[in-house]
């Protein structure tokens, strides 16, 4: 069974095992705007928690990508890259932006679950 | 201070607006339909802008006043009939910009319009140069709206008729509910548009005709992406104290007839236009995706410094980044290989031409 944990920065992460799929939530996309630009991690290379791991750009301005967990960079979402308004569209599933091969489990703990994030996005945006 | 709200508050909370502050008042940056589709309606259809928190400045009395103001501004207003307008700058004595702006001749002496940001400053600079001799008037009563777009004409002709007949960089009066209304063709898009100088007892009531009409609310984030397509500066970003009209290749606005004049900054904007600028305002074209904000850094092919951004987006029309920036005048050629630092990262770009979408201005009955 999959688990979907959200972040302080927005993103999503969702685990399979050791694999983790990580984008940012549609919360995100509604204060950004229209994206216009996204810019990925590179395959093979390694990330760490609460470290940059892509940017995105809207109209108005950039904004950096955080990796909620540390790991291996296993796959990346080149429809983004060449459709970054998918981004808008369906931001918490087909336009996931990395998948990770992740280090340590227990990173997952202190991430927020969905209840938790809805009551923080609502606070911090009000 | 207290943030300023403009008379159509209610109206932008109604269609769904996200407000901001800007120069000291709460302003629409986006409506519901978000930037990039507010921009392509305002190219492909009509656009209305809240311009209100700008200054409409208006100046009249006493014989010497056109004079008076040639010693200010370095327009040919002696040449300006009435109704008619011109883009000028107000300098300081080093030939930088302090504000860019619209005067247009009214039947008993000047209109003004000032950026939001300068407006007060303005006022105080101006009133001081002209002697307090005349009669200034910053009107606050007064909001102001653009309808800018390809449909502009036949919109506001349907709410105000006979405004259509009107040229480009004119105004006249007109008539709407019994009350008078200043209207100009003009506007900061790159697009065929209007200005319209209205009270605020009525401005909501004629702004929701529009929409009636088929226009839409734009936000000033949209704003921003038309005028950077249309090559157009904004004050703050790609003009400032430390920037003259000959740097910002803002020469076309300063007719011959006025450059052996004085004016305020005449001394060094003649020794500019006889020894040529060190930096240059330009296009800039990056390769790829990548966008290149305001502040980014440009590189020569040899890593050296060579200039910086002032604005840069995403183009929603030319679907493309683009940028404007100063760099040093021998890299100012159309075509010049550049580098633009964008985190951490050299981007490849060009120095290309301006705008970087087709103006549609209407010159009488021609389209140019």
């Amino acid at each position: 069974m999959s688990e979907v944990k959200y972040s302080k920065e927005h993103e999503w992460i969702k685990l399979d095992g050791e694999e983790a799929t990580i984008g940012i939530t549609k919360h995100a996309t509604e204060m950004l705007g229209d994206i216009v630009f996204a810019e990925l991690p590179e395959k093979g290379s390694n990330v760490d928690k609460d470290g940059t791991a892509g940017v995105v750009e809207s109209t108005k301005a950039a904004s950096d990508v955080y990796t909620p967990v540390s790991g291996e960079v296993i796959d990346t979402n080149q429809m983004i890259v060449d459709d970054p308004s998918k981004i808008n569209e369906d931001p918490e599933e087909s336009a996931w932006f990395f998948k990770l091969k992740i280090k340590d489990k227990s990173e997952m703990d202190s991430l927020m679950s969905k209840e938790e994030y809805e009551k923080f996005a609502k606070e911090t945006s009000a | 201070m207290s943030i300023k709200k403009t008379s159509l508050n209610n109206l932008h909370i109604k269609y769904g607006a996200k407000l901001v502050e800007f120069a000291g008042y709460q302003m629409p940056i986006q409506y519901k339909d978000g930037i990039i589709q507010e921009h392509k309606y305002t190219r492909s259809h009509s656009g209305i802008f809240d311009v209100s928190h700008m200054g409409q400045l208006f100046i009249s009395g006493g014989d010497d006043l056109t004079n008076d103001l040639e010693k200010i501004f370095p327009a040919d207003l002696k040449k300006l009939k009435t109704n008619q307008s011109k883009y000028s700058f107000l300098m300081n004595n080093k030939g930088g910009i302090q504000d860019d702006l619209i005067i247009t001749k009214t039947s008993d002496g000047f209109l003004i319009i000032l950026n939001a940001a300068c407006k007060y400053n303005d006022y105080e600079v101006i009133k001081s140069k002209l002697n307090n001799q005349y009669k200034l008037n910053l009107d606050e009563s007064l909001s102001l709206i653009a309808l800018q777009g390809p449909e502009a004409k036949n919109v506001l002709n349907k709410v105000i008729p006979g405004c259509d007949s009107l040229k480009f960089m004119n105004g006249n009066n007109y008539v709407y509910k019994n009350e008078k209304v200043y209207i100009t063709r003009s506007g900061y898009t790159g697009e065929d548009g209007f200005e319209i100088s209205i009270k605020h007892s009525d401005v909501e009531t004629f702004v929701e005709s529009l929409i009636e009409n088929g226009s839409k609310l734009i936000g000033l984030g949209a704003r921003d992406t038309l005028r950077m397509e249309a090559g157009l500066c904004l004050y703050g970003n790609d003009l400032d104290n430390d920037t003259s009209p000959i740097e910002a290749n803002l020469k076309w606005a300063i007719p011959k007839s006025r450059i052996e004049t004085e004016f305020v900054g005449s001394e060094v904007l003649k020794n500019q236009f006889q020894s040529g600028v060190k930096k240059l305002r330009v296009g800039i074209k990056p390769d790829s995706k990548v966008i290149a904000r305001g502040n980014t850094k440009i590189y020569n092919d040899k890593n050296q410094e060579i200039g910086k951004v002032t604005s840069g987006t995403f183009g929603p029309s030319v679907e493309h980044p683009i940028a404007m920036g100063y760099v040093d005048n021998s890299y100012s050629t159309v075509n010049t290989k550049i580098f633009l630092e964008v985190r951490g990262k050299k981007i490849p770009a060009n120095i290309c031409n301006l705008p970087f979408y087709k103006k549609n201005y209407v010159k009488g009955e021609i389209n140019v």
